[in-house]
């Protein structure tokens, strides 16, 4: 019996794979530790350790150029790390998917998180990003099928942000 | 070694040759006119005016998504320095089908010609080979031009070749600023 409340990561990446995500481009992130690790477990996909969040942007990019569909995922912080590369999207009407763990969000103890946690969707916004809140394992699926729907099915940029309500705070 | 004998529009086309043999990433600046004046801005190549440092992950998520075509990064230093870590992203994963071409100006040509750290004693091909390239050469004179032009060929492994050119201005060559329409053009001659 798969429990929608525990088994969540690893629905999130057979949606994904449902999908037709091909490149998994990541900064390792606790948040991301089930996406990351079985896409490098995963022979028909192929895994991007980055050194830089804004790397994925472009990666993504180049995925489409080449008729194929990548995803980002990364933590808040480094959405700040991707601001520029972002016009490569908007201008160029590129698809753009990523899916953010949320830090310096609900019940963070590091307050090095706060800043870029509390600008992680005004960021993404202002430069056209839409972004949609998970708070619950039971919209995780649903969510990221709406995201990869409008990236791969109509062109837009999509950011699922995977709040601390849903993955829960680091203790400090 | 760290004199610029080569004249940018002189060097370019010999190492880049026959432009059909790559699917082509043109980095900001003068590399998008260094392509199209090779290319007549064919749509085999997506040339960049903005987004400064994504020409090596674009020409990176092109390869992998092709492993069936050639994929050439043409862009110039300035570009390069910016998203220098994506050498050790390309350097790590290794596509064989993927070269990078970086022309090496010493100069920030777009904005004045500010000299570049390549002027300062910056070495990129250095940078590359530590970022785990492992086909990595230097070209600063006619004799190995031709040494160039077969490595951006290489299939075993990705690979870098540093051109290093003058602070002249491109070949003249006009190409569509057009990021969307270049999008579609692009996709549209590769996937029909």
């Amino acid at each position: 019996m798969v429990s929608v409340t525990t088994d969540w990561p690893d629905a999130l990446y057979e949606t994904l794979k449902e999908g037709g995500i091909t490149q998994f481009a990541y900064v390792p992130d606790a948040g991301h530790k089930v996406l990351i690790d079985r896409s490098i477990a995963d022979p028909d996909v192929v895994s991007v350790s980055l050194t830089t969040e804004e790397e994925g942007v472009g990666l993504i990019a180049g995925a489409d150029l080449g008729g194929a569909r990548a995803v980002l995922l990364m933590q808040s912080s480094g959405v700040g790390n991707c601001i520029n590369m972002l016009s490569l999207a908007a201008t160029g009407r590129f698809p753009f998917l990523t899916v953010v763990s949320m830090r310096g969000d609900f019940g963070e103890g590091n307050p090095w998180q706060y800043p870029m946690g509390r600008a992680t969707r005004t960021t993404l916004e202002a430069m056209g990003v839409i972004c949609w809140d998970v708070d619950e394992p039971a919209q995780v699926v649903p969510t990221a099928k709406a995201a990869i729907t409008a990236a791969y099915g109509a062109g837009q940029s999509v950011a699922v942000l995977l709040t601390q309500r849903l993955i829960g705070a680091k203790p400090f | 070694m760290n004199e610029r004998v080569l004249r940018r529009a002189d060097a370019v086309p010999p190492v880049l040759g026959d432009h059909e043999d790559f699917l082509i990433i043109a980095g900001l600046g003068s590399p998008c006119r260094d392509v199209a004046a090779v290319n007549g801005a064919a749509p085999n190549a997506y040339p960049l005016s903005g987004a400064m440092g994504a020409a090596t992950p674009i020409g990176l998520g092109l390869a992998l998504a092709r492993p069936d075509r050639r994929v050439l990064v043409l862009t110039g230093e300035g570009e390069l320095l910016m998203s220098v870590g994506a050498l050790a992203t390309v350097g790590v994963l290794d596509p064989g089908n993927l070269s990078i071409l970086c022309v090496d100006n010493g100069h920030y040509g777009e904005t004045g010609y500010q000299k570049s750290h390549t002027s300062r004693g910056v070495d990129l091909e250095l940078m590359a080979r530590g970022a785990g390239i492992r086909r990595t050469l230097t070209v600063a004179g006619e004799d190995t031009l031709k040494a160039g032009h077969d490595l951006i060929r290489e299939t075993e492994h990705a690979s870098f070749v540093l051109l290093r050119v003058d602070a002249s201005e491109p070949a003249p060559a006009r190409f569509d600023l057009n990021a969307a329409a270049n999008r579609l053009r692009f996709r549209e001659a590769l996937l029909g």
